[in-house]
């Protein structure tokens, strides 16, 4: 079995008078070099230009809204539990009269945090969410000075309220997507 | 001007060569040897003998000294100290040293010093040195040449053979 | 005669500042060749096309700690690089670097001091610039750079026999070893179509003797730290690094001059041009050359893998050496026989 096409096979034979003298071997090396100076460069050079990157880019983590801007998240804990890297942790809390508007459902997450030190970026915690909430994004994590900075809470995670200003995840969330996460939830219950 | 350089030279090399003898560490005293073979160097320049002048350079100070202290890096000389020699050997020394300072006074006593060399003699440019050592002093010359070459196969042999003698040091203690 | 005094500083400021302003741009050259022989930009971000780089460079090595080792034999220890660089800086003085500029009836030939010893006087340099690399390798007392030290000493005496002997034989074909007029001879043809095998020993001992890839053993850092300069730090590295790109600016003019013609243009009297103008196209034409051979020793670095030490033993006594001899002895039978 062959992995490779460019195997070569090593000898010991004796060098011939043209090979010892070494000069055509050196001047074939240099016309290497000196192509891979006519080359294309596959340097990207970063903050002007950016690596193009996939719709479905498992970035930083968002917690969604729901078209009423209320959030998602019922705190079920299902992201945590099928998170490999255990970096998500939530205290749980119930909605109080009068939140109706914060929050969609009768329990919601009080403190809800995700350490990006930890996490993976398996997106594990975004098929497993049953509420739609959580979603991976395209954006790259920031850096930090010191690592509790990386402990991301709701402050960062949550979408804002403004409907211009949400994130868009319909590329992520297609019909598809939602259909088999149905067929899974209901195969679990089962 | 020139009676000052030449001032300044001999100061030079006569301070250069005593600190050769004073100083304790012996790379010290390369460099000041180094130091000496330049303000020598400088002499000959004044004397209108470029092609000596380069040659005592590119020679003396460029290859020969470059061993020197190639050697004395090794050695490593500085933190074992000096061996104390005894009485007898320094009394030898200073009598032997005592007796060259004669001589050499003698010597010089005899030299008629009222004959002094002209700065402006072209014996010193190269092509003239060529001249006068290859119609000359061919034979001497040759003479030396093959001097230095049985010196230098004298010295492969040596090496040579020590090598020989730890090739079969190595085999013994390999069948051992 | 103050006339006279003035022109000579005058043009040893200017050649001085050229060689230090070209050692500088050298830096950023190689690390913009390196990159683009390796698919990379090389620095770009200090100005447009990183050419603020060797001034940024500089500042930093300026501003860094100064350290010595406690151990060291302290006035060495900065003789050192200053010897280095000294060096570096003297072999410029008797380079032809263009013919006789005339001004209102005064000649100024552009060159510092034409004697008739200038090749000898290069070598004399030459053989010195082994002593900032050893004094400042032994003073740090550190065994890397002793190690470093004692690799460029002995590889610098073994390569300076074949560089001698290569040039040895364009000495009796042009029969002075004065550059002006080694220069002149080269009118029509170059000494480099004669003697292309003296100039192939000589790039290579060229190599040898700037301690650059494949000779940098001194200060291999795969196996030395950084060789000899393993203690240095701020200013004093400084001069290691940049008396490296003097030499590499030096060592391209001296073979631009002995095996490439110098300043000399051909064709350039048929123009009818002012005696002053061929002497700037002269001197231009010569600094063509010298970029061209600045950019090879950076091609060939790199090109080629460093030499094992034995390798470098081997090719500097075993091979260069008996060539450069039979190279001497075939010129001096073709000149017999002529």
């Amino acid at each position: 079995m062959t992995l490779t096409n460019r195997t070569k096979v090593v000898s010991n034979k004796q060098m011939t008078f043209v090979e010892s003298l070494y000069l055509p071997a050196i001047f074939a090396g240099m016309w290497i070099t000196i192509k891979h100076v006519f080359r294309k460069k596959i340097t990207i050079k970063y903050p002007e230009q950016k690596r193009e990157i996939a719709d479905i880019y498992r970035g930083q983590h968002i917690l969604k809204r729901d078209e009423q801007g209320r959030e998602r998240c019922t705190a079920c804990g299902l992201c945590a539990l099928a998170c490999p890297a255990e970096a998500i942790t939530m205290i749980a809390a119930e909605r109080i009269a009068g939140e109706e508007k914060l929050y969609r459902e009768e329990k919601y997450a009080k403190v809800y945090e995700i350490n990006m030190l930890r996490c993976i970026y398996c997106g594990l915690c975004e098929s497993a969410c049953p509420k739609e909430a959580i979603f991976l994004t395209q954006k790259i994590v920031d850096a930090e000075y010191t690592r509790e900075a990386f402990i991301y809470g709701k402050d960062k995670l949550v979408e804002p309220i403004d409907m211009d200003k949400r994130i868009d995840v319909s590329k992520r969330q297609t019909d598809k997507v939602l259909k088999f996460k149905q067929l899974k939830h209901e195969r679990h219950n089962i | 001007m020139e009676k000052y350089i030449f001032f300044f030279l001999s100061g030079l090399a006569v301070f250069s060569a005593l600190m050769v003898l004073i100083s304790r560490k012996p790379v010290h005293s390369v460099l000041y040897l180094i130091l000496c073979f330049f303000a020598i160097a400088g002499h000959y320049i004044l004397l209108n003998a470029q092609f000596l002048a380069v040659v005592h350079i590119i020679v003396y100070a460029g290859a020969i000294m470059v061993l020197f202290l190639f050697t004395l890096m090794m050695l490593n000389l500085n933190i074992v100290g000096e061996v104390r020699k005894s009485v007898l050997a320094r009394v030898a020394a200073v009598i032997a040293g005592g007796l060259l300072l004669v001589t050499l006074v003698a010597a010089l006593k005899g030299l008629n010093l009222s004959t002094s060399l002209s700065a402006n003699t072209q014996i010193g440019m190269t092509s003239n040195i060529g001249k006068v050592l290859f119609n000359e002093y061919m034979f001497p010359f040759e003479a030396a040449s093959i001097l230095f070459l049985s010196a230098m196969v004298g010295a492969v042999m040596i090496g040579k053979k020590e090598e020989e003698e730890e090739m079969t040091n190595v085999q013994m203690t390999n069948d051992k | 005669m103050i006339i006279y005094l003035i022109y000579k500083i005058t043009l040893i400021v200017i050649i001085l500042l050229m060689s230090l302003l070209i050692a500088m741009y050298a830096t950023l050259v190689e690390r913009k060749f390196a990159g683009f022989i390796q698919d990379r930009y090389g620095p770009d971000r200090a100005g447009p096309w990183g050419i603020l780089q060797p001034v940024c460079d500089g500042v930093k090595l300026f501003f860094k700690e100064e350290y010595m080792p406690n151990t060291a034999d302290k006035f060495l220890y900065i003789l050192g690089p200053c010897l280095t660089m000294m060096v570096a800086l003297l072999t410029s003085a008797v380079i032809p670097w263009g013919g006789t500029i005339t001004i209102a009836g005064y000649n100024f030939p552009l060159q510092v001091a034409s004697s008739s010893i200038d090749i000898l006087y290069i070598f004399a340099v030459v053989s010195m610039g082994v002593y900032g690399i050893m004094i400042g390798g032994w003073a740090s007392n550190n065994k890397f750079a002793l190690l470093g030290a004692v690799r460029a000493s002995s590889q610098m005496i073994s390569y300076e026999l074949a560089m001698a002997l290569s040039i040895a034989s364009v000495i009796m074909m042009t029969g002075t070893l004065s550059l002006q007029e080694t220069v002149n001879q080269q009118h029509t043809i170059w000494n480099v179509v004669y003697q292309p095998l003296a100039f192939l020993i000589f790039f290579i001992c060229a190599l040898a003797e700037t301690n650059r890839a494949p000779f940098d053993l001194p200060e291999c850092e795969a196996e030395l730290v950084g060789g000899y300069h393993t203690e240095y730090s701020a200013m004093k590295l400084g001069f290691y690094l940049f008396s490296e790109y003097i030499n590499m600016f030096i060592s391209s003019a001296v073979i631009s001059t002995i095996f490439f013609g110098g300043y000399n243009m051909p064709f350039i009297s048929n123009l009818g041009l002012s005696e002053n103008i061929v002497t700037l196209l002269g001197t231009a034409f010569l600094f063509v050359k010298i970029f061209a051979f600045i950019l090879l020793f950076m091609w060939v670095r790199w090109t080629l893998p460093r030499f094992r030490y034995d390798q470098l033993m081997k090719l500097g006594w075993k091979i260069l050496f008996p060539l450069a001899l039979v190279n001497l002895i075939i010129t001096g039978i073709v000149m017999l026989l002529k």
